[in-house]
Order: C-alpha cells, then sequence, then structure tokens
C-alpha cells in the first residue's frame, strides 16, 4: 500500500473511466477504488464530456470507440475547453494498430494503453502521467 | 662524114651536071648572103639539074629535136616558114637521115599530113643530110620530090649536099648567129650546172681528198660558210663537213654508189635534218676517182613517218578500246535478266543477250513446236520493230503476246525499242522486252506476303487487345485484391478488438481476484485462478500475434534501425527462457561469437524471431539437446542464426505449410503444445521486413534446423 496515491494532506485524484462495455468499466472501477482513487464513469462520449466538465476529474481514462461520440472526438472538445484542457487522458483501446495510436495522439490523448491491461499496469500509467502533469501538485 | 661528100664529090655524074653546071652552083651559093638563099639556091639548081620537081631544106634546130623549115623549091614561102618537124623519135626515117650520114628514101607519109601530102605531096622522098664545115653532126636536110618523067639523080644531089654544107660551115664560121664548136661547149656547160643548181637537192663532186670541186646552191647553203657568216652558221657548216667527210670516208673504199642517213644541222634555223647520202664513184682525171653526192632532205619524211606510226598506234589503241567496250557492252548485255536485242535498219538482230536469244532462237535442241514458238515470236517483234521504225527517236513501247519456246507458257512481255543512229549513219534498234509475267508473279506473290502479313497485324491486335483486356482484369483483381487484403486487415483488427474487450474484463477480474480486492482467496483458489490468468495471457498473445500478421500484410509495420551487438541480443533471450530451460532436461549450447561486427537492423524484430525459433525449438524437443549459433559472412556481409534441435522433426509435405497463417492444423503437436500457433508464420513476414529469410532442414524422428539470414547492415528506407 505504500505506493497508493492516497495522502493525508490532499484529496485523492479523480479518475474518469470511459467505457462502454460494463465489465471492463467496472472492474477498472473497482480496482481503482480498491487502490484508494475517487471513481467516476461514463458508458458513451456525450457522457464523458459532460461528467467531464461537471466534475473536473484529475485524469480521464478515455476509450476510443464508443456509441453516440467516439472517444476521440470527445478528446479532441475537452482538450479545446478552456475548463478541461489541463486534464490528462489516457486512451485505453483494444485496437492495436499503430494507426489507432496515432490517432489519438493527434485528438489530444497524453498516452495510449492497449487492451486488454493488466488493472496494475493501468494503475502504474496513471501514477506517470499525474506525476508529471498534476494541475493540483499531489503527485510531484 | 666530110669525107663522105668530098669522096661523092669526086665521084660526081658528068652527064647529068657537067663541070658549067657545077660552077654554076658554087657561084649561086658563094652569092647567097644568108641560110635561106643557100637552101634556094641548091633547090633551085637540083630542079634544073637533078630532076625534082618539089624540094625542102630545113635546119636542125638547137635543140636537136626538130626540124625548121628554112627554103622551099615548089611550094609556097609562108608554108616553108611553118614547118616543124619532130625528130625526138630515133625510130624514124628522118632521125635515120640525121644520125646517118648517106641518102635515103621513104614515103611522104613519114613525115605527117603537113609537111609530108600537104607540102612535098605524096609518094616517095629523098632526104640528104648536109653538114656543115667541118662538123660531124648533120646541120640541115634536103627533103626531095622526084619530078615524074623520071628518077632523082642522086649523085647530083650528094654533090649539091656537100657544097650546100661546106657554104653553110662558112656562113655560121662569119658570126651569122649559128654557134661556134667553143660556144657551143661552154652554153651546154652552162646548161649543165642550170641542171645541177635547178635541182633542190644539195649535189656535191668531191676529189680524193674530199675536197669539194662542184657544189650547187643546196650543197653550199649546207656545206659552205661566206667571209661575213655569222658566228653561229660558220659553226653548224663546219660541224656538217666533219659529218659530212666521216660519212663519206668509210665509203671510199667501196666502188659502187652507197646510200646512208646523215644527220646535219640546218645552218639557218638550227633545226635538225636527216639527209640520205647517195654517193657515187666519178672519175675526174685519168687515175684519179672522185665521188657525186647526192644529198636528200628526208627529215618531212622521217617525221611523216613518225606521225604515220603515231597514228597507227592510235588506231590500235582505239580500235582495242573499241573492242573493250564491246566487250564490257557484251557483259552489261548478258548479266541483265531482261531479253535485250539489236537489230539493223533491214530488221536484222546484229547483237542480243542470252535471255533474247531463247526466246527469239531456235536451240539445237529445239522441237518442231518450240521451233514454230520462235517463228511467232519472230513475226511479232518484226511487226512491233516497224513501228519503231515509224516512230523515229522516240521510244516506242508496247504490249508483245510471246510464247516461252521450250514450255509454250504465255509470255506477256512489254517491249520498249528505242531508235539510234550508229557511227556509219544508219539506224539501229535497241529492244528491251520486259517480262510482264515475272512481275505478274512478284505482284501475286507481294500480295500474298501483303494478306499474311495484315492477317498477322490483325492477330496482333486481337492479341494486344486480349492481353490489354487481361491486363486491366488482373488491374482490377489486384485492386480487389489489395481491397480484399485491406478488408481483411480491417476484418482483423475488428475482430482483435471484439476478442480482446472481453479479454480485459477477464484479465481485469482474475487480477483483482488474485490481488485480494474481493477478499483473501485459498491457496487452491489461487492457483486455479492464476492458471484462468495464464490462459487469459495466452489468448491475449495468440491475438496479438493475428493482429502482427494482419499488420505486418498491411505494411503497417513500423521497422526501427537501430545499432546492436548480436551476442548482447541473444543473452537476452536466454535469460527469458532461463527458467523454461531449467525445468527441461534438455542441454542447450549457444555459440555466438561477440566477434560478429554490431548489426545494423530493427533488434526488437531479430529478437522476436529468435525467441520464436528457440521458443519453437523447446517446445517441440522431449530430449536431446536444442544449440543456438550465429555465423558471420563477411563476403556478403551477412547474418545467419541456426537454432538445431533434436526434436520430433518435420515432415517434408509440413515444411511449408509451417510457414503460413492458419495453416498448420496438421502439425501434431499443435493440439498438445499451445503456442507454436502462428510464430513462424509471423517470423518468416518478419525476416522478410528485414530483408532476409528463413530456412528449414528437417525430417521426422530426426530433429529440425531453422536459419535465419539476414543482412548485417539493413539499409534505412
Amino acid at each position: 500500500m505504500a505506493d497508493t496515491p492516497q495522502d493525508k494532506t490532499a484529496p485523492t485524484p479523480m479518475v474518469l473511466i470511459v467505457d462502454d462495455a460494463r465489465d471492463g468499466r467496472e472492474s477498472c472501477a473497482d480496482y481503482l477504488s480498491f487502490r484508494g482513487y475517487r471513481v467516476a464513469t461514463a458508458e458513451d462520449g456525450e457522457e464523458a464530456l459532460d461528467r467531464a466538465f461537471e466534475l473536473r476529474p484529475d485524469i480521464i481514462l478515455m476509450d476510443l470507440r464508443l456509441p453516440k461520440m467516439d472517444g476521440l472526438e470527445a478528446t479532441e472538445i475537452l482538450k479545446k475547453d478552456e475548463r478541461t484542457r489541463a486534464i490528462p487522458i489516457i486512451a485505453v483501446t483494444a485496437h492495436a494498430l499503430p494507426t489507432t495510436h496515432e490517432d489519438a495522439i493527434a485528438a489530444g490523448c497524453n498516452s495510449v494503453i492497449t487492451k486488454p491491461c493488466a488493472p496494475r499496469e493501468l494503475e502504474a500509467a496513471i501514477r506517470d502521467e499525474l506525476g508529471t502533469g498534476s494541475v493540483d501538485g499531489n503527485g510531484a | 662524114m666530110v669525107e663522105a661528100a668530098r669522096t661523092s664529090l669526086s665521084r660526081g655524074r658528068p652527064e647529068g651536071t657537067d663541070a658549067t653546071a657545077r660552077l654554076d652552083l658554087v657561084d649561086r651559093l658563094r652569092a647567097a648572103p644568108d641560110i635561106g638563099a643557100c637552101g634556094s639556091g641548091a633547090l633551085q639548081w637540083l630542079a634544073a639539074h637533078a630532076g625534082i620537081e618539089r624540094g625542102l631544106f630545113a635546119r636542125v634546130d638547137d635543140t636537136e629535136r626538130e626540124l625548121v623549115g628554112v627554103a622551099g623549091y615548089g611550094v609556097p614561102d609562108d608554108a616553108v616558114a611553118s614547118v616543124r618537124l619532130d625528130c625526138r623519135d630515133y625510130d624514124t626515117p628522118l632521125s635515120w637521115v640525121i644520125t646517118g650520114k648517106d641518102l635515103a628514101s621513104f614515103d611522104a607519109a613519114e613525115l605527117g599530113k603537113r609537111a609530108g601530102d600537104m607540102l612535098l605531096g605524096p609518094g616517095p622522098i629523098t632526104a640528104a643530110p648536109v653538114f656543115p664545115g667541118d662538123e660531124t653532126q648533120a646541120g640541115g636536110v634536103l627533103l626531095l620530090t622526084p619530078a615524074d618523067d623520071g628518077g632523082i639523080d642522086e649523085d647530083a644531089v650528094e654533090w649539091a649536099a656537100s657544097v650546100l654544107g661546106m657554104r653553110l660551115g662558112q656562113l655560121m664560121q662569119g658570126g651569122d648567129g649559128r654557134p661556134t664548136w667553143g660556144e657551143r661547149l661552154k652554153r651546154e656547160r652552162a646548161w649543165l650546172y642550170g641542171v645541177i643548181e635547178a635541182v633542190t637537192d644539195p649535189i656535191l663532186l668531191t676529189d680524193p681528198e674530199g675536197r669539194i670541186l662542184i657544189a650547187n646552191r643546196g650543197a653550199e647553203d649546207l656545206l659552205v660558210a661566206e667571209a661575213d657568216a655569222s658566228e653561229g652558221r660558220r659553226h653548224a657548216v663546219a660541224l656538217n663537213n666533219l659529218m659530212f667527210s666521216a660519212s663519206l670516208a668509210p665509203l671510199s673504199q667501196l666502188d659502187d654508189a652507197r646510200r646512208r642517213e646523215l644527220l646535219l644541222v640546218d645552218p639557218v634555223d638550227g633545226s635538225d635534218l636527216l639527209l640520205e647520202l647517195i654517193s657515187t664513184p666519178l672519175q675526174i682525171r685519168s687515175g684519179e676517182m672522185g665521188k657525186v653526192a647526192i644529198l636528200r632532205n628526208v627529215t618531212d619524211l622521217n617525221r611523216a613517218f613518225d606521225e604515220l606510226q603515231t597514228n597507227y598506234k592510235k588506231l590500235h589503241k582505239t580500235e582495242a578500246e573499241a573492242r573493250g567496250e564491246r566487250d564490257r557492252l557484251d557483259l552489261i548485255l548478258n548479266s541483265v535478266a531482261d531479253p535485250i536485242l539489236v537489230t539493223n535498219a533491214e530488221g536484222e538482230v546484229v547483237l542480243m543477250n542470252p535471255p533474247a536469244a531463247r526466246i527469239l532462237t531456235v536451240g539445237d535442241e529445239s522441237d518442231h513446236a518450240a521451233e514454230r514458238r520462235v517463228r511467232a515470236n519472230d513475226a511479232m517483234l518484226s511487226s512491233f520493230l516497224s513501228n519503231v521504225y515509224t516512230r523515229a527517236k522516240q521510244p516506242w513501247r508496247a504490249e508483245l503476246k510471246l510464247t516461252d519456246p521450250e514450255s509454250g507458257a504465255e509470255l506477256p512481255i512489254e517491249a520498249i525499242g528505242t531508235t539510234y543512229a550508229e557511227a556509219s549513219g544508219e539506224s539501229a534498234v535497241v529492244t528491251v522486252l520486259h517480262d510482264r509475267s515475272e512481275a505478274a508473279e512478284k505482284a501475286r506473290l507481294y500480295e500474298q506476303v501483303f494478306r499474311h502479313s495484315a492477317e498477322l497485324e490483325e492477330k496482333v491486335r486481337e492479341a494486344t487487345a486480349e492481353l490489354a483486356e487481361q491486363n486491366e482484369l488482373l488491374r482490377r483483381q489486384a485492386l480487389e485484391l489489395e481491397r480484399a487484403s485491406a478488408m481483411k486487415s480491417q476484418f482483423l483488427a475488428n475482430v482483435s478488438h471484439e476478442l480482446r474487450t472481453p479479454l480485459n474484463a477477464m484479465l481485469g477480474y482474475t487480477s483483482l481476484l488474485l490481488e485480494s480486492v474481493y477478499g483473501e482467496l485459498t491457496p487452491q483458489q489461487h492457483d486455479k485462478l492464476s492458471r484462468v490468468a495464464a490462459n487469459a495471457n495466452h489468448l491475449t498473445t495468440i491475438i496479438t500475434d493475428v493482429l502482427d500478421i494482419a499488420k505486418i500484410e498491411a505494411g503497417k509495420i513500423p521497422v526501427t534501425i537501430e545499432e546492436f551487438r548480436l551476442s548482447d541480443l541473444v543473452e537476452a533471450v536466454l535469460a527469458e527462457f532461463e527458467p523454461l530451460v531449467a525445468d527441461s532436461d534438455l542441454e542447450v549450447c549457444v555459440d555466438v561469437s561477440r566477434e560478429i561486427p554490431p548489426l545494423r537492423s530493427d533488434p526488437g524484430k531479430v529478437k522476436q524471431i529468435v525467441i520464436n525459433l528457440f521458443s519453437n525449438a523447446l517446445k517441440f524437443t522431449a530430449d536431446g539437446s536444442v544449440s543456438l549459433a550465429a555465423r558471420h559472412d563477411e563476403t556478403r556481409d551477412l547474418v545467419t542464426i541456426e537454432v538445431v534441435d533434436t526434436g520430433i522433426g518435420i515432415s517434408a509435405d509440413n515444411q511449408k505449410a509451417v510457414f503460413e497463417a492458419f495453416g498448420h492444423s496438421a502439425h501434431p503437436l499443435t493440439t498438445d503444445k499451445s503456442g507454436a500457433g502462428l510464430g513462424l508464420s509471423i517470423s518468416r513476414r518478419l525476416a522478410e521486413v528485414l530483408g532476409g529469410k528463413i530456412e528449414l532442414e528437417s525430417a521426422p524422428g530426426e530433429g529440425s534446423t531453422f536459419k535465419l539470414t539476414i543482412p548485417r547492415r539493413l539499409p534505412s528506407s
């Protein structure tokens, strides 16, 4: 537990998990909650935008293939908006083609993780992003 | 003759001419002042005493070639003066009288019409020569015709002639115009010189010492230099004398005339003169032999001869040329395939070449039919030639239907005839026969070739069109294949996505369970859940591999070139397999020299291939050994990594299939041993991406050898 983000002096980071697949979304949420993160979820692109503007999470795990609005489009909107521009977005996708990675980075994602991934790896990626791009200065 | 006259005088007949009568004649003659009066007196006396009816006295002219009338009796005086009797012919009675010394009688007709018949009348004539003074040659002649009543008293005539001669001699000596003997000699000498001078050829008379005694003008021009002659002329003359003497000298030993050539110099213009020397010995004084030399200028003759010779040679050469020309012409004519013939104005063939001869002449072995055909051809040609003549100069062209004498085949011939004038002025015709049948044959052949060519062209066009169509089809198929390939890649990507999503959940929950997120597990539960996790991970690998192939095929796999050492890479691979190797009973040999120079390639892909090959070797070898060796081929700068096992081996039938994606389900161990899957297929594709290849040597039960060969340095594309 030594490496959990929980800190007495700062609020725990909030992670917005966007995934249309319920099992993937919930297993991830379970793990991150277990690890001490505050967790919010969204099932499609539009919901992701609503949640992001409403909650202002510390980091967003964005699935790319989503109903209503896909992850790339949602990412672009968030990255253009003053309020959400600074929030790191990690693309989490089952698409393993190199083009998908490039597209994700081009849309504004900070990094890309290919599914399936072990929950532990996912957390490591979150810590990397928050450590380098934290707005709250909690992970530096 | 004088003696004879005296004799006759002493024999004179006393009965016809007594002393008184004779004195009368002497008186008459003495009184006569000139030759004409003497003649008349003598004739009158003869008429009175010797029985003559008519008479004529003629003197011998200076030239001694004719008798000129001086006096007459019984004939008109004017007729006498015109009498001229030719006595050049020695074989006439008159000549006999002059050259002889006696009387002669002959018919008047012998004297010619004028003197004989008309003047003295027909009948016998008595002629008596008259010798003036002491001369031995006759100076005149008395021509007498007898009176009707009796003959002439010849003694009286002889006496009268002698007395007349004596008086004539007196008259001539008295400067009456008749030349004296001395004068005559002088005159004749002058004539002789004149003759010599008149001859244009140089003539000389030389004494035995070679001194010139007589020389005519021509000779003096060449051999005598006057005192005031020019230097050049004196030199030329001196030279000529030298030459002349030299050429004459050897001849002095011989007596007969000799001819030889002599080259002298013309003293006037210095040109060369070729002379022919004819010399004849001549007695100039008793016992002294001189030489008469006649020089004939043959320079022009020689020149003419030379010219003649040159002309002859020229003629000869011209003739040879003409012959050569003719030979050449023959050669040309004979080498022309078209029949050619030359005919003269009469239509006779002057010249023809063999092709013409074949059509127009009968051969030795020709049969009757052939002869008939030749005659027919000849007739056709003759009518053609007559047409040519009527057109003159203009070439005449006509189609003739001749027949081949041998085969009887029709020969459609185009004939072209041209008239030309020969050197002799006669016109001739040159006719060229152009065999149209051959032309027709050629045209047919050409047409055939053309048709074949057209057909061929059509076929080529069809083939080309077909090819173009097929190309288009292939292009479309290629496009479709590409699209299909793209669709396949997309499909695989989608499948991969669909597979990963549930896998993600499975691995996620398994992780959560194993990490006791939902509470502590019993050791047994933990163990079984670990196996679930392992299988899920394996499945993930398979899905990744499938996608890798799709990536490679879609050309979407990036190549990252770096410099690295092969030994380092192999070490890293071995480290990964350490636990697996330790678990097995296999002997593992590794021989990778550090001497191999660093590689410049994609280390990730090389590693992926080596891992695949090594893991396969471990998987499919139950016991024995697995070896890994690397070599560097310096000449070609290739790196070879060989993985040898002593495992189950692969049959020849399957050796190809193991490299194909989804193609090796027949592999006996795939069902047992998980993980063979798509590894070799990917490895082979990766090797190709690196510019290399993977080879396999194997036999069932005897193990396998996989050999990866790649260029040591991959050029960055």
